[in-house]
């Protein structure tokens, strides 16, 4: 506005531009007031949460709080040496407390996973720390057992002192900090988790590609059919999608097994003998088959709701316009569904990287994911910290997709039935 | 789909082939809901159709299976879907209140930071749900939640409540606004013009995402594996343990009851999905 033109003022007498501004604030007030209650309690309930993982998958305070003077005297060692006579009357004063206390097997279960050796020498050295004069503890200390004698092992101790650890992150990857500090990978035939990443990608990209084959057929007839056929096909794609993912797998899980239809029905055309039934279950294929049904209705939907708003004349513009039919297709249809399948591609890539359940059920040993291996820490090896890592890392890979899907097809466009 | 007159053979070899590939996917969708059906009325124990079966004698069937889910010794299935049901309907309720307010939000066009909210609110949808089991736990371990039925309630709400914001919004956009501003001009306030007027207009859309949250607590099984204690049991722990276990034609008996509940709950969306494209004056 120009200084010389004259305000324009409400009946009040404010500047009307004031008077607007005030109440597109209270606008936007009152829309964030009806969104308040559900983001506060998302963020206390979900998302403060998965920050209190990523907390726990660094956290490495236990034998920093275990051993707090050890590690205030072993500030201004070098670690070349043995350290001298503070840092072992230091230590001996930690060590007693933690006896008293009853704690000193979490310190050499928690010490022995940074180096093998730890667990004998710290019981040797509680039965003879009874015994100890005052005084001289190094000596005291060194006869108990040639690896306190060690320089290796007082590097291991100084290794936990920070407060914060990546080595989850490296034991997620099949790595870890070696003596010398440097990152290393653990030996060839050890690597189980590098193994299980790939085969969570290489599952969950061929499930995508299945189901993309698959869905594509279906949701073109379902788009391309009169009204009272499709309205009946659809039913086939929607009662999958809603019945229990239990029930689902389930009935693959009567389908696939030995003594099972598919297998009788195999036997019965003469593929198979019948005393050779093809295992089909608890290994890759079970995890593929199962997982590619349960999620060819996410890969459907997007697919028909995209398609159903293509034109059919486009179809026949190009045929007219001299094209064969396949032309027709690659050059005028195919390219309009491509926004249908990102979107379908990109929501069974990311249902199926985090596949739990059915992978548990059906995959047998060398079918299960990543998902599983987090359970497994969380339920049976209770190792929390390692289970948070692992879920952090494969979360950061889903938002990576998440993303790119909000990239492509936005958030808001996610169509549901 | 008839083919035109005119069409030539090759293309209309392709077109059968076409049509036989859209058989068989839609045959391997549906068909392995079908085999539990009548593998649930097997007389015997085993989970391939027997021999009287496939000759279709009466006696080959039963409703054993049936008796033993409803009436069978240290029956856990009773308690189970006791449980499954009080949780599954407290939680669509939280669901249903929580997402239709934020939905109600979100559709202002005045909502700042519209797009950021929005991820986070449909985050629960998108994160692995073993992440999300997780992150849960540890939130309902802290909050003295774990093992009641109140902690998992709340964990649903968590996992349901994407779902109502989904659809809530996609009912809203196409919601004639001036037909709220009629109202306030009437001398209604915010309260009663929300009950009187938006709410029935976006009501199929509400009943459809409550839908979602309904199945998506009634189906849940991975967070509630982090959650549940003995006393908390769910239809799809109960199942989970079974198949586990060894599979049990009781399991199928269970699982036909819940595809007829899903074939119910599928009617009724299709059904409100097509009331609110008329109520919203969308021809197809």
């Amino acid at each position: 506005m120009s200084s010389e033109t004259k305000q324009i003022l409400t009946t009040d007498g404010i500047p009307l531009e004031v008077s607007l501004k005030k109440a597109e604030k209270k606008n936007k007030i009152k829309a964030f007031l009806l969104v308040a209650p559900l983001l506060f309690f998302l963020i206390i309930t979900y998302v403060f949460p998965i920050g209190d993982m990523l907390f726990r998958s660094v956290d490495d305070k236990m034998v920093t709080q275990m051993l707090p003077k050890t590690f205030k005297a072993m500030e201004n060692w070098d670690g070349q040496e043995l350290p001298d006579e503070e840092v072992f009357a230091a230590f001996h004063e930690d060590f007693i407390k933690l006896v008293e206390d009853k704690r000193e097997g979490k310190l050499s279960t928690q010490l022995n996973y940074t180096k093998n050796g730890f667990k004998s020498i710290i019981k040797k050295l509680r039965r003879a720390s009874k015994k100890f004069e005052e005084g001289n503890y190094k000596e005291q200390i060194m006869s108990v057992h040639k690896r306190w004698a060690d320089v290796e092992y007082w590097r291991a101790i100084q290794r936990r002192a920070p407060e914060f650890t990546s080595q989850k992150y490296l034991k997620g990857m099949d790595m870890y900090v070696n003596e010398e500090g440097k990152i290393v990978s653990v030996e060839e035939d050890r690597r189980i988790h590098r193994v299980l990443w790939l085969r969570t990608l290489e599952i969950a990209f061929f499930v995508t590609v299945f189901c993309f084959l698959m869905a594509y057929p279906i949701a073109h007839l379902l788009a391309t059919l009169p009204m009272k056929y499709s309205n009946l096909l659809m039913i086939c794609v929607l009662l999958p999608f809603w019945t229990s993912l239990l029930v689902r797998t389930a009935s693959w899980m009567i389908l696939l097994q030995q003594q099972g239809i598919v297998n009788d029905f195999f036997v019965g055309i003469g593929l198979v003998a019948d005393d050779n039934r093809p295992e089909m279950m608890y290994n890759k294929t079970g995890s593929y088959v199962a997982m590619t049904q349960i999620l060819l209705p996410f890969m459907v939907l997007p697919l028909y709701s995209v398609m159903k708003t293509i034109s059919p004349s486009l179809m026949r513009a190009g045929k007219s316009l001299g094209g064969t039919p396949f032309v027709a297709f690659w050059k005028v249809y195919f390219p309009l569904t491509i926004p249908g399948i990102g979107a379908g591609c990109l929501l069974v890539f990311i249902l199926a990287i985090g596949y739990y359940i059915t992978p548990a059920l059906v995959g047998g040993a060398s079918g299960t994911l990543i998902s599983n291996q987090i359970a497994f820490h969380m339920k049976s090896t209770l190792d929390w910290s390692f289970a948070s890592a692992m879920g952090l890392m494969l979360l950061s890979g889903v938002l990576v997709i998440y993303w790119l899907y909000n990239k492509l097809v936005g958030i808001d466009n996610i169509k549901l039935g | 789909m008839a083919l035109p007159k005119y069409t030539e053979p090759h293309y209309r070899i392709w077109h059968y082939i076409y049509l036989t590939i859209c058989g068989a996917v839609f045959f391997f969708l549906i068909a392995p809901l079908f085999v539990i059906f009548p593998l649930s009325f097997n007389a015997e124990e085993f989970l391939s159709f027997s021999d009287g079966m496939k000759r279709l004698d009466p006696d080959a069937f039963s409703l054993r299976w049936y008796k033993d889910m409803i009436y069978g010794t240290k029956n856990p299935w009773g308690l189970a879907a006791k449980n499954s049901f009080i949780i599954a309907i407290f939680a669509t309720i939280g669901s249903v209140i929580l997402g239709t307010v934020a939905a109600l939000g979100l559709s202002s066009r005045h909502m700042p930071y519209k797009g950021l909210i929005m991820a986070v609110l449909i985050s629960p949808m998108i994160v692995p749900l073993i992440i999300s089991g997780v992150a849960i736990f540890f939130f309902m371990a802290k909050a003295g939640l774990a093992a009641t039925h109140t902690g998992i309630v709340l964990a649903h709400i968590i996992l349901g409540t994407p779902f109502v914001v989904i659809t809530v919004t996609a009912t809203l956009s196409g919601f004639d606004h001036s037909v709220t501003r009629a109202a306030a001009s009437l001398g209604s306030d915010p309260v009663n013009t929300f009950m009187k007027i938006t709410l029935p207009l976006i009501l199929p859309g509400v009943i459809s995402g409550g839908l979602f949250a309904f199945v998506t607590s009634f189906d849940e099984v991975v967070v509630v594996l982090f959650l549940a204690g003995l006393e908390n049991t769910t239809i799809p722990i109960q199942m989970w343990t079974g198949l586990r276990e060894q599979l049990s034609p009781t399991i199928l008996a269970v699982a036909t009851c819940l595809i007829i509940l899903s074939t119910l709950i599928l009617v009724t969306a299709e059904l409100l999905r097509r009331r609110s494209e008329r109520l919203r004056g969308i021809n197809r």
